[in-house]
């Protein structure tokens, strides 16, 4: 079956660097000895720990159990002993430690007991608790806890579910890899996602530099027990950003601050649903993933990486980091990050480790000014004029910048890639939406405090009229009683409508119904934030 | 620590100037065949000018030499004014006119980037307001001329205004074909006996029609390498033509047919090197839209109605002005987002 595709605003055409890490199979790594396992690792609660120090675990127990409805849980990629539950580095923009369970393995890599669940013949959010506990989360980078998007919704049905398998990041592959291997594994969870949302079609969306890969889902498609679309795509960076899959596939967008539901679209990448098949048809939960390690490695290639891993022992399984090499970036070079550090480890969100050089991510030169030559704008996916943007980022006009849907850019890079100015666009977006965030954050401690103060006042004029009353009474005897009692309920519902007033008119303009991703993201850009004033601070 | 994205595309700002550049050869060219070799002198002159200039005040304003040299920016300005002077001006007309593009509308403005007027229009809106006369007077094509200069001739005519004992200035000069019909017009003289006149060649000037047709050529180069996009060259033609072909299908005595006006004076060097300067430009494409055909239409109505034998500069400038409104009221709608 043939749909029509769409098209979205822009995009570019980096080069791909796919072929080196996709030509052979996914290799498993051999069992490390030490596991680092950070709590947070999806966007939402950190989930409550459920072990202490000197326990023993096997694999697949539960380390930590998801905490409230946005939560996923934590698991033991294999056994052993618990040695340490303290702060350490983790793979984030921030750079910043974070709370991690550290798993000394005992080599015997002995499975705790678990078993499939027959979800049909469960209710359907009891098959969602259990994903839920599975640590099922988004494995396109997002980590977003997939049983939340997998309820059904009777306000917002889902009519479509897209799978993601566009991978559009230069140099990723794991995903393409998975889909040529493990396309009936991937159908399987599609099939489940599909019974749980009740959506009346599935399509998957693949960019048309992955032809083995759409035709082994083809394939597999094709022995489903319900009819899978399988659409290859243009390859266009960023096709495999989920909104602009939605508007190719459906040519529906999505609104702005809005989520794919509000259309009838639900997307998850095909990782996603393979683990969905693990967890459901086997009962395991997520405690490995495929990622792709290339770059500057000397067997570039994609590999089946148990949780915690060190990305140093990970890279040594691809033949070690050459010596030109400088640093490892996590995700692909359009929207990836410098790792702190080699030691951090292999996380959900993992989905690619470049090991850098300057050959291959060459410092850019100093910028120049910008010639208004909108190559960013015709680039941009987001039809935003980042020219506009970052005019405005850059004279700190943030107001203006707001105006003009700085909170819309996905900091894709497609503006900083294109801009012959060689200016970095992203970073001041980056910048000046953690800014406008930070300045709504003071200027509601403002209010809160100025608030509080009207409440200090009146209690004062209050107590004043109180002894005013009493001086009264002593002088009129029982009657002012009742009017120093009315001046005083008087004086606290004036107070009390006038913070009522001033609280309506500071609802925090742009911020308050985003969604959670865009939420947590923006948690990110403060602690990125955070971590650089602290660096300005150290200079 | 970087940040992403840590790899970009490779036309920088120099590769795009030099491909501009690039595109004028053609044109260049074409000049030298139909008037002689002593453009190159005012393309020597304005170049040397803009790089010496340009360099002066980038030192006198601390900022680095070297990059903004190399950008190629100073350069473009440079040929694009000395292409719009007449082929033997004098030399210190070319001299001065670069020094106004490159010290007060482009470096005064804070350089590179920042100047909202078009630096080689005001050059030679500066020197149009300050010296008609000269700015006015064109060698004849060679094929026209009644007496050939040869090129030391024409270099010793641009230094000194000196010509060899037997040549008079007449001989050498003439009305443009675009001052040639307005005053022609202003006689009351009829259109069709008009274009009679050795000046008019097919569709345009005389041999001013093979150089705006090298023009084009360059100029489809540039879209070509997407160095300009589609909306600037193609709405400045079509109102061009549009109220060009109305005005003759309506009066067809009195104004000349679009053909003429695509043709003539400087329309295909503005259409895409001159109006498609990005700096003094909009940047939404329904702006550019805008923009061009307010161009186009000005342009025509100043060669028309103007006491200006060309309106392309006056045009262009006019039209920079509304810049920063055309933006504001053309941005796109944004993903997500309703109109
Ligand atoms: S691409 Fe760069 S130089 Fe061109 S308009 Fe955008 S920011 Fe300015
Ligand atoms: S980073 Fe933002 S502004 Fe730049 S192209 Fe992507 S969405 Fe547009």
């Amino acid at each position: 079956m043939i749909s029509t595709l769409f098209k979205f605003h822009g995009g570019v055409h980096p080069p791909e660097h796919k072929l080196e890490s996709a030509a052979t199979p996914i290799v498993e790594v051999p069992l490390p000895q030490r596991l680092v396992l950070p709590l947070r690792q999806h966007v939402g609660n950190v989930p409550k720990l459920q072990v202490a120090v000197g326990d023993h675990v096997l694999k697949g127990q539960l380390l930590a159990i998801a905490d409230g409805m946005i939560s996923a849980s934590v698991h033991a990629p294999t056994s052993g002993t618990i040695v340490s539950i303290d702060e350490q580095l983790i793979p984030h923009a921030s750079g910043l430690p974070d709370l991690c369970i550290t798993l000394q393995a005992d080599g015997e890599d002995r499975w705790v007991e678990h078993r499939a669940l027959e979800y049909r013949d469960l209710p359907k959010a009891a098959v969602l608790e259990a994903l839920r506990a599975g640590g099922v989360v988004g494995l396109g980078g997002a980590t977003f806890p997939s049983h939340v998007k997998l309820r059904e919704d009777a306000q917002h049905p889902v009519r479509t579910l897209i799978l993601n398998g566009a991978e559009c990041e230069p140099y990723i592959t794991c995903d393409d890899r998975l889909m040529r291997e493990r396309a009936d594994q991937i159908v399987r969870g599609i099939e489940i996602m599909q019974y749980l949302l009740g959506a009346e079609r599935c399509v998957v969306g693949i960019e048309d530099n992955k032809p083995e890969a759409a035709q082994a889902m083809r394939d597999a498609c094709r022995l489903s027990s319900i009819p899978i679309e399988v659409a290859t795509v243009p390859t266009l960076y960023p096709g495999g950003g989920a909104k602009q899959l939605i508007k190719v596939l459906t040519g529906l967008e999505v609104p702005s601050g809005k989520l794919p539901t509000e259309i009838g679209v639900q997307c998850f990448n095909v990782a996603t649903a393979y683990t969905v098949h693990r967890f459901i048809h086997h009962g395991e939960p997520v405690i490995s993933r495929v990622v792709t390690v290339t770059g500057k490695v000397a067997r570039p290639g994609n590999f089946e990486v148990p949780l915690g891993m060190s990305i140093a022992e990970l890279v040594q399984a691809a033949g070690g980091a050459a010596p030109e090499s400088t640093g490892f970036v996590m995700g692909g070079p359009m929207m990836g990050f410098n790792l702190p550090s080699a030691e951090v480890p292999v996380v959900k969100a993992t989905n690619c480790i470049i090991a850098s050089a300057p050959d291959l991510f060459p410092p850019l030169p100093p910028a120049m000014p910008c010639i208004r030559c909108a190559r960013c704008a015709d680039a941009c996916p987001v039809n935003l004029q980042p020219q506009e943007l970052y005019w405005f980022a850059k004279s700190s006009n943030l107001e203006k910048a707001r105006d003009y849907h700085l909170f819309d850019c996905i900091e894709c890079g497609c503006c900083s890639y294109v801009c012959p100015s060689r200016i970095p666009l992203v970073q001041y977006y980056r910048y000046a939406k953690s800014e406008i965030l930070a300045a709504d954050k003071a200027k509601q401690a403002a209010d809160l405090a100025r608030e509080r103060n009207e409440f200090r006042l009146a209690r004062i004029e209050r107590e004043k009229q109180e002894r005013a009353a009493k001086h009264a009474q002593k002088a009129a005897g029982a009657k002012a009683d009742v009017a120093g009692d009315e001046a005083k309920k008087a004086a606290i519902a004036a107070a009390m409508a006038r913070a009522q007033a001033q609280k309506a008119e500071v609802v925090p303009q742009n911020t308050a119904d985003l969604p959670p991703a865009v939420q947590e993201e923006i948690a990110g850009i403060d602690a990125r934030r955070e971590a650089v004033n602290e660096e300005k601070q150290e200079n | 620590m970087s940040q992403s994205p840590y790899i970009s595309g490779s036309t920088s700002v120099s590769v795009i100037m030099l491909k501009v550049l690039l595109a004028l050869v053609p044109g260049i060219v074409a000049y030298v065949w139909v008037f002689g070799g002593g453009v190159l002198v005012s393309l020597t002159l304005a170049s040397i000018t803009a790089l010496v200039s340009e360099g002066v005040m980038l030192k006198l304003r601390n900022r680095p030499v070297r990059p903004f040299l190399m950008d190629g920016s100073a350069l473009v300005t440079a040929w694009l004014l000395a292409l719009a002077l007449p082929p033997l001006a004098p030399w210190w007309l070319v001299v001065v006119g670069t020094l106004f593009a490159i010290v007060i509308a482009k470096q005064l403005y804070g350089g590179l980037g920042y100047n909202p007027f078009n630096p080689a229009m005001v050059g030679y809106a500066v020197l149009l307001i300050s010296f008609p006369v000269i700015m006015t007077q064109w060698p004849a094509p060679l094929a026209l001329a009644h007496a050939q200069l040869g090129f030391a001739d024409q270099l010793h005519y641009i230094f000194s205004r000196g010509l060899p004992v037997d040549v008079q200035v007449d001989a050498i000069t003439s009305a443009t074909p675009l001052d040639y019909l307005k005053t022609q017009l202003k006689l009351q003289h009829a259109l069709a006996d008009i274009s009679q006149a050795p000046v008019f060649g097919v569709v345009g000037a005389k041999g001013g029609e093979l150089v705006t047709g090298a023009y084009l050529l360059g100029g489809l180069y540039l879209l070509q390498q997407r160095i300009v996009t589609w909306h600037i060259p193609v709405a400045f033609l079509a109102m061009l033509a549009l109220v060009a072909g109305a005005s003759s299908l309506l009066d067809p005595v009195h104004y000349a047919g679009a053909g003429f006006h695509l043709f003539s004076g400087a329309s295909m060097l503005c259409a895409f090197f001159i109006a498609t300067d990005p700096i003094s430009g909009p940047t939404t494409p329904k702006g550019k839209l805008l923009f061009a055909a307010g161009i186009g239409l000005l342009t025509w109505l100043i060669r028309t109605y103007g006491g200006y034998p060309d309106g392309v500069a006056f045009a262009v400038l006019f039209m920079n002005i509304c810049v920063p409104l055309i933006d504001a009221y053309t941005q796109p709608r944004v993903f997500g987002h309703k109109l």
